[in-house]
């Protein structure tokens, strides 16, 4: 029987039992759905993060305070706490590296703000001149903080959009005083609509020198301290030399932690793929589930037509024949399954996307490939002993069994 | 040399402890374009000579040798071959293919054969004509009457011009007339040089076979030729 023959006759024995096919075909295509949507929810997971980093600047060393283990960069170093300080000291004295380009030391703590009547709580950064270049915002209006030393504690603010919007509205924000927590500031820029950065939306916040958060905080400690290298290949000799200079300036004793973003966005790049790559392992799950009912119905579908499979062998089908056409019709309901499985989950990662549009979820090419693929397979290896079984089904038997 | 020749053939069936002899040292030679009747009591082993002269089963001992050819040690595969390419079947309750249609189920034989599909449209074009069943072609066996499926069933098994015929109480399941009609086709093909081999119990149908085969507890009773002047003539 040719390969053209074995599938039409295939075809046209799965599309005799539309009952059968139609619930085999849902069977597969939620295996298939489920893994082209959780591994698109768990990769547009992982891009969102990565992008956001990416926000960030692409020569950036990051001091955190506190020693993580030695297994180097893990997202507990951006909650850990802090069991020695920073100081702008170190900050200033990091500028003394010869790769490093700029500085922004960071303290950080919430204050209430308020103008002409108007409260709010917002987050307050205290941080240096450098700060808008290394993160690569914009300021809309006026101008960003002074260079100045980073002990100096000028009492002025730049504010963040949403902050402005909300404390003056239509009014010009510049020149103006505002209070923050104990202290009266004159804002002097206001910065532009959101600069993407994980966790930390300009937006929402009110940037100040950082020796002015310090006081207002009464705190002498930086919460961390961002540096830019020259370029991409100082990174790393960077990070070395920066060590080295806080090592030597707390005697030696390294309860500091330097990261480069790369570090960062490829442990986060890692976690997720993990993550990602184990949702689509539990999705699989429900296709191996597939697979055995195709088993099932393909090991009832010989019982069926023992008759028809005794009369094949009579009119001289070969046991290959037999085994070929029943593997093909295995194989097709799965792969009907599979396409239909393969749509529906393009289908729901499009509402996942409709739903939260900052979610890039797309299902990685290397899910679906596989969807689709382990679902053939399962299919064939599910089919084969089916097959077998009315290949080898005794003639005489199969056409006196009514 | 006959075109079949059966020597010291057994067949032993067992169950449990019991054993039963369905055919029991059956030696036998029928040459081709006989036309052979098997009649016999009910479990005398009419159907299982018949299905292994067509391969359809093999002898626990003995010889049987096909155009001269010893076919009992061939592999299941190869009889598969002999019996696709030198033997029809026909079957009492017609074994066709339910979601197929008639024009389909008449293309069995040669889409297993691997004959391309534009040579098996004449063809089979060609044998529903033969069989008045051109207006038929395109409906499933449940949309046609006893007699048309047999005819559907007949097609078939000569679609691939085979050598010999076997046919298992064809009209068993026909009414009278209808039964006829059939037994005039298989008559026809075996006119035309076919063997035709039928098992029936009808008496009439075996009166009209050129040799009439007697069965008995898996034995040859007897062996009657009809001269040609003994036949009784059709109706
Ligand atoms: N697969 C089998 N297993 C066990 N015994 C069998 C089997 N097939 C046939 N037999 C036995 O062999 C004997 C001959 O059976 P067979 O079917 O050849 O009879 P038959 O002459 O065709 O009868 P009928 O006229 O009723 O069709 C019977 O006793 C039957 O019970
Ligand atoms: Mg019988």
């Amino acid at each position: 029987m040719s390969p053209a023959d074995t599938l039409r006759f295939a075809t046209r024995a799965a599309l005799g039992y539309p009952q059968r096919t139609a619930l085999m075909m849902l069977a597969m295509s939620i295996g298939v759905a489920a893994v082209v949507m959780l591994t698109a929810l768990g990769d547009g997971a992982r891009r969102f993060v990565v992008e956001e980093f990416s926000a960030l600047g692409a020569n950036l060393l990051i001091v955190l305070p506190g020693r993580t283990g030695t297994g180097g960069v893990n997202p507990g170093s951006f909650v850990s706490s802090t069991p020695r300080d920073l100081t702008t000291d170190d900050a200033a004295a990091l500028l003394r590296v010869p790769q490093v380009k700029r500085v922004a030391p960071l303290a950080m703590g919430s204050a209430e703000i308020s103008f002409g009547g108007r409260l709010r709580e917002v987050m307050v950064l205290g941080t240096s001149a450098d700060y808008v270049d290394i993160r690569g915002f914009g300021v809309a209006r006026g101008q960003f903080l002074p260079r100045e030393d980073f002990r100096r504690a000028s009492a002025v603010a730049v504010i963040g959009e949403t902050i402005r919007a909300e404390l003056f509205g239509n009014q010009n924000a510049i020149g103006r005083m505002i209070r923050l927590g104990d202290r009266r500031l004159r804002v002097i820029g206001a910065m532009g609509p959101a600069g993407r950065g994980l966790g930390m939306n300009s937006d929402e916040l009110v940037l100040v020198p950082v020796a002015t958060a310090q006081a207002m905080f009464d705190t002498n400690s930086l919460f961390r301290i961002m540096i830019e290298t020259r370029d991409r290949e100082s990174l790393l000799p960077a990070q070395r030399e920066v060590e080295k200079l806080l090592g030597a300036r707390r005697q030696g004793e390294l309860d500091f932690t330097v990261i480069t973003q790369d570090a960062v966005l490829g442990t986060f790049d890692r976690i997720l793929g993990a993550l990602t790559l184990g949702v689509a392992g539990i999705a699989a799950i429900s296709l191996a589930v597939a697979g055995i009912l195709v088993m099932n119905v393909m090991l009832v579908a010989v019982t069926q037509r023992t008759g028809e499979i005794g009369l094949l062998k009579a009119l001289g089908a070969s046991r290959r024949a037999i085994r070929f056409a029943f593997l093909a019709e295995a194989a097709l309901l799965s792969l009907a399954g599979a396409l239909a499985g393969f749509i529906l989950g393009h289908a729901g990662a499009w509402a996942i996307r409709l739903a939260f549009p900052a979610l890039p979820a797309w299902p990685p090419d290397w899910a679906v490939s596989a969807a689709l693929g382990t679902a053939l397979a399962t299919g064939l290896l599910f089919g084969v002993m089916p097959a077998r079984r009315a290949a080898a089904l005794d003639p005489v038997q199969a056409l006196t069994k009514r | 040399m006959a075109q079949i020749e059966l020597e010291g053939i057994e067949r032993i069936f067992r169950l449990g402890d019991s054993e039963v002899h369905a055919l029991n040292d059956v030696s036998l030679r029928i040459e081709a374009g006989e036309y052979v009747a098997v009649m016999g009591p009910s479990g005398s082993g009419k159907s299982t000579l018949l299905n292994l002269l067509g391969l359809l089963d093999r002898p626990n001992s003995g010889h049987y040798r096909l155009e001269g050819r010893d076919v009992t040690t061939l592999s299941a595969d190869e009889q598969a071959a002999v019996r696709s390419a030198r033997i029809g079947f026909v079957f009492q309750s017609f074994h066709l293919v339910p979601r197929l249609t008639a024009a389909e189920n008449v293309a069995l034989p040669l889409m297993l054969a691997g004959v391309p599909a534009a040579e098996r449209g004449v063809r089979v074009e060609r044998a529903l004509k033969d069989f008045g069943l051109e207006s038929r072609a395109h409906h499933r066996p449940d949309e046609l009457s006893g007699g048309q499926r047999q005819r559907v069933a007949i097609a078939r098994a000569t679609i691939m011009r085979p050598a010999m015929l076997l046919a298992d109480e064809p009209t068993g399941n026909l009414d009278r007339a209808t039964g006829q009609e059939v037994t005039a086709l298989l008559e026809a093909l075996n006119a035309a040089g076919t063997t035709l081999i039928v098992v029936t119990h009808d008496p009439a149908m075996g009166a009209r076979a050129r040799r009439r085969l007697l069965m008995e507890d898996g034995a040859i009773r007897q062996d009657v030729r009809n001269t040609p002047a003994a036949a009784p003539n059709p109706p």
